[in-house]
Parts: C-alpha cells; structure tokens; sequence
C-alpha cells in the first residue's frame, strides 16, 4: 500500500511541475498544509489536482470562457485522470483502448473498508499463525481429545462408511430430510412425545445453529414484524448479527452476575417481567455460552411460570445436548419444564459439537404449534425462507445424523461417546480448579466446577486475555472465555499458572 | 374467517384441559414458599395480564399455508401419482437412460479417498469456505491463465451451490454498491426474482425471449438495458439459459458485453451449467471470461449441482472480480459478514469432492468425459424428439428443440396444453411448457410425442 501511495505522489508532483513557477508559488500558498500528499487518499488527491489543473488554466481566460471551458473538459479531464491514475496505480491492468473497452475506471469496490475480524474465528487464524511450541488454544468451541487432536466419534465414520457410494446425491426437499428432522425432534421433544405423534411440530432441517437461529429470525421478522428479540447478556456474539441482518429490533435481558461469576437470577426475572407482554425471548437450553451458567431445575420452573404468565415466546438455542452434563435427556430439562407448563416454544438444535459435524452444518428449527394444520402452516412458511437462501439443505450431514440415531446400536454408540466427551471436560474442569487452588490464587476459582459445558467464564479481563496471549501464547476471546474443550492434562499445568500469574 | 374458527376448534379438548390445570396450578400454587426470589406480596399485587390467548393460542395461528415451489412443487405431484406410466419432466435434475439419478464414478471415487483418509476431521471450514476449492473454482470458469487470477483480483468464497452464491453476491451489493435494480432476463429461474428480493436489492426486467420465435429477442434486450439507469447490475446465464435453452451467440455477447461496459452496468452471471450445455468447459465458460478479458468488474455465481451431479451437497462458488488485488481483499472480506449471520461457515463435503477432483489431472480428465457423455445424452433426446415430433406430423415448428440449448427446452405449450398432458399422459413438468430434457430416455419420449401431438391438436 505504501509504495503504490508513493508512486502516485512522486507522479502528482511530477505532472505539478509542469506548471509555471508563479502557479507553483500560488499551489503552495493556498494549500501550505498539503503538500505532504502520501498521506491522503487517492479520491483527496485527485480532487486537489483537478483543483489545481483548473485554476492554472482559468487564469488565461475570462470569466465566461472558462464556464464553458470546464464544461466541455471536465468530462473529459477527468476521464484522463482517471486512466492515468487507475493504469499507473494498478501497473498491470490492460488498457485496450478498443471500441466498447470498460469505461469504467476505477472499482465499484474502491470504497468498501475492510471488515474487521470474527472476534471469535479471529481467535484460531491468530493462533495458527503463532511459531511458539508452547502455544495454546483455547478460544473456537470445538472438542480436542486429551492429546489436543480434534476427533471424528466413531459412530460418525461407520455411519459415513455406510452411506458411501451407496446413495445418490439428489437434491433434499426444501424442508430437509424428513428422517433426519424426526430423529431430531425425539432428541430435542422426547421419543414418547405426544407432540411428534400428534404432528404439531412445524421443523425444517436447517444449516446448524447458525442457520435455524436465522431461519427463526427471518420467520418472525416477515410475521411478527412489530417483535423484538429479547437476547441475554452476555451471549454467544453471532447472535446480535443474526438478529440484525435480519432485521429484528434487539433488547437484552441481564443474565450473568459478574460477582459471584454466576447466574443474576432476580435480575433475570425483573427483565422477564419488565418486558411487555407477549414478547420473544432467546434462551440458551443447557451449557450456556460463552459463560457455562445455567439456571437450576428450579429456577427454570420458575422462569416457565413467569413466561406463561407474561405469554412470552420462548426460543431455546440447543447446541450443546449431550455434552453439557454427558446425559442429552438432563440436557433437555428445560425445554421438557416449558412443554409440560403448555409452551408453544421454537427450538434450534445443533449437531456440530454432540455429533462433531463442525463443517458439516447439520441443525433443525423447530416451532411448536397448536394442531397439525397450523404446523404444516408454519413448515410450508419456513421452507420459503429457505428457498431463497440455499434452496434446499445439504445432504450428507443430514444422513450421518439419520443414520445413527435412526440404528439403536450406532444411538448407543453415540451416548457413550458424547458421555466420553463431557466427562473429559468435567474431569479438566476439576484438575484446572485444584491447579489452581494449589498455586495459592488468592481469588475464588469455584465458578469452574460450578459452570457446565464447554466454555469457562473465568472472569479475566481483556487485558488480562492480552497478557495470556502476548506472554504465554494462550489463545482465547478477550471476555475471558475459555473453551474447556482445549485443555489437556499435557497443558493444563501451564494454563493454571499463567492465569495465576496475570491474575494474583 | 371460517378457518380461524376452526383452528381454535380444532384444539383438543384434553389439551385445553391439560393447560388451563396446569396454569391454574402455577397460579394457585404462587404462595407456595419455594418461590424465595419472587415474594408472595409481590406476585399478589402485580399485574398479570394475561392475553386472550394466553392458554390456547400460537403467536403465528395466523400464518397461511404458503403455495408450493412452482418447480419443486411438480416433483412433489409426481410423486403423489399412482400411475406407472408417469413422467417426471419438472426438476432439472439429471436422469440415465434407465431413467435413474446418476452419480458420477469420478464423485464415488473422490468420495471414496475422502472416507479412507484417517487424517480428514470435520471441523468448521473457514467463513469463506475451503481454501484449495475456491482458487479451483475460480481458474475453473476463469480459465488458469485469466488475468484476472494471475493478478489476485478475484475474491472467491464457498457458498451453497448456486442459489447461496446469488444471495450472498446479492447481500453483498445491497450492502456496498450504490445501485438497487438488478435487471433479470424474462423468463428465468423462478428462485432468481425472489433471491434478489430477500437480499434487499429491486429485481427489473429486460426483455429475453421471444416466443414468435422461440430464440432470443435481441433488439428488446438492447433496447430495455440501453434504457436501464447508469451503474445498475445486470443478471446473465452464462450458458444454457434456464428456462429457455436459449443463447446469444458469440458475436451478440460481445455486442452485450460492450452495451454493459459503455454504460458502466455491472455485470452478475449465474453459471449453473457450464461443461453440461456444449460438452465443454471452456466453450460453456465463453460468454464470461469475454467480460474477464476486457478487465472489467463482475460477479460470478457457480453451481456444481449439474455438472458433477452433486445437487443435494449444495456445492457452488461466490467470486467478484474486482479492479485491484486490495479491493478484492476487502470485498473478501466483508463477504464474511454477510455469511456469518447466516450459517456461519458452508458444508465441507461436497466442496471436498470437488477440491479432489479438480486437483487431479487424472480424475479432472475423467471428469470431462463423463460430462460429455451427459451433455452428449441429453443432446441426443433433442434430436430424437424433433424426429418424433416431424414423423408425426405435429402441426407447428419444432426446430426450436434442437437449437435451444442444455438441460431445458422451451416447448412453447401453454397452461392449458400443460395441464392436459399432465391429466391425460401423466407427464409432469413446469406450467411455463419447460420440460427437462434429462428426464427423457428411449423408453418415455414416445409418450411425451404422443402427448405433446395431443395438446397441439386437440387444445
């Protein structure tokens, strides 16, 4: 960037010199401040050059000559100046000055600034770009065994081992694979629930979380305009994007208690009262994220009781059943506390971390309605969401998820692994808490065992993170969320240490 | 309205029951001293005004049954027929001889080495997608040695088969250019009008088609871009025009290609056939890399769902040339703001089948025949029916078949023709009178002749 700016300003100032020394003179009074030109952008250069150009050349002619002068050259000049600064700056662009050559100078792009990075996604392209060995990741949420290796479950290769070359590749309806939406369904509702049997749940087979959550999204923004969404803080930070590109109005509702690092359970339900009747709340089922704080059975009950009162909508974001507590039925209580209290709820479910289908983008929404007709209603509603996102769902996911729940023994294979996984976590979760006992941190680390799930809210500051990073190469998102995922017990040791350090 | 009605009727009665018991409970029960947080004072004298509905009714109780796909709704009444003699000629989805779908050797293998390989995990791809298939894709309907691609001023992102890639390319526009018209040919893929819409962006029309002569209406399509404002984008099939099989020739793309240049209109090709409507790649890839070449800006949108028969992978590519490698480097990369609030990052497997494909010369050349041999089919049913057609004495031209080209011919029937082959033969296709020719084999395309003599005669 730096030397194409420099280019440019030893050609203005060339082109400048041609000029008598009396304009030079005037160039430099009116504009003393300027004449460090490399620090401006091309359109501020070329608007101080064309200035420049004109007022050389109106000096030589009367006042109505030179109105008609600009009018006949501007168009001209500045389709001049145009190509010489387009050809020069981009030294190997063509100019074929040939019968409807692309008279389009410079991009339609020019403008567009660099977005800034995903603060999460952003974590791991940092990390992977790190030479030290002693490095480590604990920032994307996904699973690393105790060798820090991420895992493909066992049931996932039989399961891809017997859909290979076995099927064809046609195109899923738009809803997604109806048996994939079934299994799923009995996860998320319950294998006796009487709401799949009596056909009252609208689903759609959606692109993971992300995908049901903006299914969702853009269905309540085409029936429910007026609507907002209530999220909690804090919250995983895609969800404020989803909302927003889909143009839903966003509230917040307090979630987490800074003190105590765990739930702000009178907070939450002031919120919950102080929001107008009828209004849609995002709630995440089990294994918060990013703080790993969930509400007791209790309290959940007592949130359902609230929300019924209030007639809020409850949409429950399940991306982590199963490898919350390593049990998917205790995973589900909450959700299971809200049907028994008679809640139409919205379900999101999630296959990338239970199923390890990362990349795969295998997840369902589903709505709870009142009777089967308004349920194929709401369904034939969110297919036409679809449609013009990506037509129809991808497939291959879609099978692996079918094929092992849909085959008791692969089912069984599955609960042990995902069992396997959690309890791992469960098991880092402890000997990172005793590290740190041990070390003498004068500070409370009983959060760590008391959160569940993937991530750690272990309360560092951003410039705590910082430290972490720069000092010791551990990465993870400055709120201080540490994905329990990445610890090993190879750096668990480490990991306490360098957290007491910046920490005591 | 009766169905309301209904509806609120038609809820059980053990339901309502069930819920009023249980918020008769929750209510009764407010005193109960387990509620430590919410103290029985405060809960007495609060207002709970509970709506009308609050026991009984969804918030989208008044959501309407939306119609079917026009397209995908055919397949779902074909399946719906118990005739055996029943035809599907709606999606276009290729089709054997045997009237089966098809996956290529080439995909069985690739996928094979893929299932093999103990190293492969599945973790999230990047928001852009796989990195090795985005440059293939791009040097794919470029050409290897474009210069577009040698100077790195193309930004290619992953996206869901060709329908992701225009709602991606279409967020981005209504997001960072300055013009909302998108000018889309008449007709066109039914999903296109809706896409844009969803994207923010205001679909027009040009003028396409010309149905007195069943080929392209090349006066009408000068005249409605001429006439289009200043900097508006222009949607192109690259190929094999869906639905009407029919393509400027090379002299009238060079001709549109100075009309959009001259006129500063930005370019957007949907190309879902390349490779499937000539039988070759780079003939198919003609009409775009004639807009490369002048090194303008333009958009791309890639399908691989045809060409390697990987429809339901949804497999496709997103890229923008741009005028300089450090605009496509910040163009790549508010692309990722537009996907990750949609699905955060796009499936791994069918863009790896692809990647290991394209990477090997042997299985690249494999590729190529097999394609020929579907282009090669496909042009052949043409041929077959225009002969049918002729032997019959059909009254009408029918040379439109087999100039038109690719997976669809615009028949020219009507509505009512359509309706009447679709009740009396059992032949489903769309009610525009496109048929797919793929769903076509020795054994089905008598009967289509047979229905096509009976409508044209009889309605």
């Amino acid at each position: 960037m730096q030397a194409q700016t420099r280019l440019n300003l030893s050609l203005l100032h060339q082109d400048q010199a041609l000029f008598s020394p009396h304009l030079f003179l005037v160039t430099l009074v009116i504009t003393p401040t300027r004449t460090i030109l490399f620090n401006y952008s091309l359109s501020q250069k070329r608007t101080l050059y064309l200035k420049n150009l004109a007022f050389s050349s109106k000096l030589q002619f009367s006042a109505r000559e030179n109105i008609e002068r600009k009018r006949r050259r501007t168009r001209g000049t500045k389709m001049a100046f145009r190509a010489m600064i387009s050809s020069r700056a981009t030294q190997q662009s063509k100019w074929v000055p040939s019968a409807g050559v692309a008279r389009q100078m410079s991009s339609w792009f020019g403008h567009v600034e660099p977005a800034a990075k995903d603060p999460i996604l952003g974590v791991t392209e940092a990390f992977l770009a790190d030479p030290s060995p002693d490095k480590v990741n604990v920032g994307v949420g996904a699973y690393r065994d105790d060798n820090g290796k991420p895992v493909v479950l066992e049931c996932v290769r039989e399961a891809e081992r017997r859909i290979a070359g076995n099927l064809n590749m046609e195109y899923l309806p738009m809803g997604g694979s109806s048996h994939m939406i079934e299994e799923s369904l009995k996860l998320a509702y319950g294998e006796d629930s009487d709401f799949i049997k009596d056909k009252r749940i609208a689903a759609v087979q959606a692109l993971s979380g992300t995908g049901a959550c903006r299914l969702f999204a853009d269905f309540q923004k085409r029936f429910l305009p007026d609507s907002q969404i209530y999220i909690p803080v804090p919250t995983w930070a895609n969800h404020h994007n989803i909302w927003r590109d889909a143009r839903v109005p966003q509230n917040t509702f307090r979630y987490y208690h800074a003190e105590t690092k765990g739930l702000d359970f009178s907070s939450l339900m002031e919120d919950i009262k102080n929001a107008p009747n009828g209004s849609f709340f995002l709630l995440h089922a089990c294994a918060h994220n990013p703080t790993g704080v969930d509400p007791s059975e209790e309290q959940w009950r007592e949130i359902s009781h609230l929300f019924k009162s209030k007639n809020h909508f409850p949409l429950f974001d399940m991306a982590y059943q199963g490898f919350a507590s390593g049990d998917p039925e205790r995973d589900a209580k909450a959700i299971r506390i809200f049907l028994d209290d008679g809640h139409l709820i919205g379900c999101a479910q999630s296959f990338a971390k239970n199923m390890g289908l990362y990349g795969q983008r295998a997840g369902c929404l589903s709505i709870l309605c009142d009777n089967e007709m308004e349920a194929v209603a709401v369904k034939s509603q969110l297919q036409q969401l679809g449609r013009p996102m990506y037509s129809n769902p991808p497939v291959h996911g879609a099978l692996i998820v079918s094929t092992i729940l849909g085959d008791p023994e692969l089912k069984k294979l599955w609960l042990q692994e995902v069992k396997g996984m959690a309890d791992r976590i469960i098991g880092m979760r402890t000997t990172l808490r005793e590290n740190l006992e041990k070390l003498g941190s004068p500070l409370s680390w009983e959060h760590i065992t008391n959160q569940i799930g993937m991530f750690c809210y272990s309360g560092m500051s951003p410039e705590q993170v910082d430290r972490l990073t720069n000092e010791y190469h551990i990465y993870m998102t400055r709120n201080g969320r540490i994905s329990m995922a990445g610890v090993t017990t190879g750096n668990v040791g480490y990991l306490a240490n360098a957290i007491h350090e910046v920490t005591k | 309205m009766d169905e309301a009605n209904m509806r609120v009727d038609r809820t059980s009665k053990s339901d309502s029951e069930r819920r009023l018991s249980t918020l008769v409970r929750h209510l009764g029960a407010s005193c109960s001293p387990s509620h430590t947080s919410i103290s029985t004072e405060r809960f007495e004298n609060s207002k709970i005004s509970l709506s009308p509905m609050a026991a009984f009714g969804s918030v989208f109780a008044n959501v309407v049954q939306a119609p079917e796909d026009p397209i995908l709704g055919v397949t779902v009444a074909y399946n719906k027929d118990p005739s055996p003699l029943k035809v599907n000629l709606g999606v276009g989805a290729y089709r054997t001889e045997e009237g089966k779908p098809l996956v290529l050797n080439v995909v069985k293998k690739a996928e094979q080495s893929l299932i093999n390989d103990p190293s492969r995990f599945k973790e999230y791809l990047p928001i852009t997608g796989l990195a090795e298939f985005n440059k293939l894709s791009a040097k794919l309907i470029f050409g290897a040695d474009s210069p577009a691609i040698q100077e790195n001023r193309v930004a290619t992102v992953q996206c869901l088969s060709g329908t992701g890639s225009l709602r991606v390319g279409g967020e981005f526009l209504a997001k960072h250019y300055h013009e909302r018209s998108i000018y889309i040919p008449v007709p066109t893929w039914g999903n296109h009008p809706k896409v844009f819409m969803m994207a923010g962006l205001k679909p027009m029309s040009y003028r396409y088609y010309d149905p007195s002569t069943r080929g392209l209406d090349f006066q009408g399509l000068v005249e409605d871009l001429n006439a289009a404002p200043e900097g508006s984008i222009v949607l192109l099939h690259a190929c094999a025009h869906n639905p009407t099989g029919v393509d400027p020739t090379p002299e009238q793309w060079e001709q549109i290609r100075q009309l959009l240049r001259s006129r500063s209109l930005l370019p957007f090709f949907d190309s879902a056939y390349q490779g499937f409507a000539s039988g070759s790649l780079d003939k198919d890839a003609h009409s775009v890399r004639l807009f490369v070449a002048d090194g303008g800006e333009l958009l791309m949108a890639q399908s691989y769902a045809k060409n390697m028969g990987l429809y339901g992978e949804r497999v496709g590519a997103l890229s923008i040339v741009c005028k300089s490698a450090d605009v496509a480097g910040k163009v790549e990369s508010q692309l990722k703001l537009v996907i990750r609030p949609m699905y955060s990052n796009p499936p791994l497997h069918g863009a790896s089948i692809v990647a290991t494909i394209l990477r090997s010369p042997e299985l690249y050349h494999e590729w190529t025949v097999e394609l020929k041999a579907m282009a090669d089919r496909i042009i052949s049913m043409r041929q077959e029916l225009f002969n049918a057609l002729q032997a019959k004495g059909t009254p009408g031209d029918w040379s439109h078949i087999i100039k038109q080209i690719g997976m669809f011919t615009f028949t020219g029937l009507n509505k009512e023709q359509v309706a009447f082959m679709t009740r009396e033969y059992h032949i489903y296709m769309t009610s525009d009178g496109r048929i797919s020719m793929a769903g076509l084999n020795s054994k089905n395309l008598p009967q289509l002749a047979d229905a096509i003599h009976a409508a044209v005669t009889t309605m």
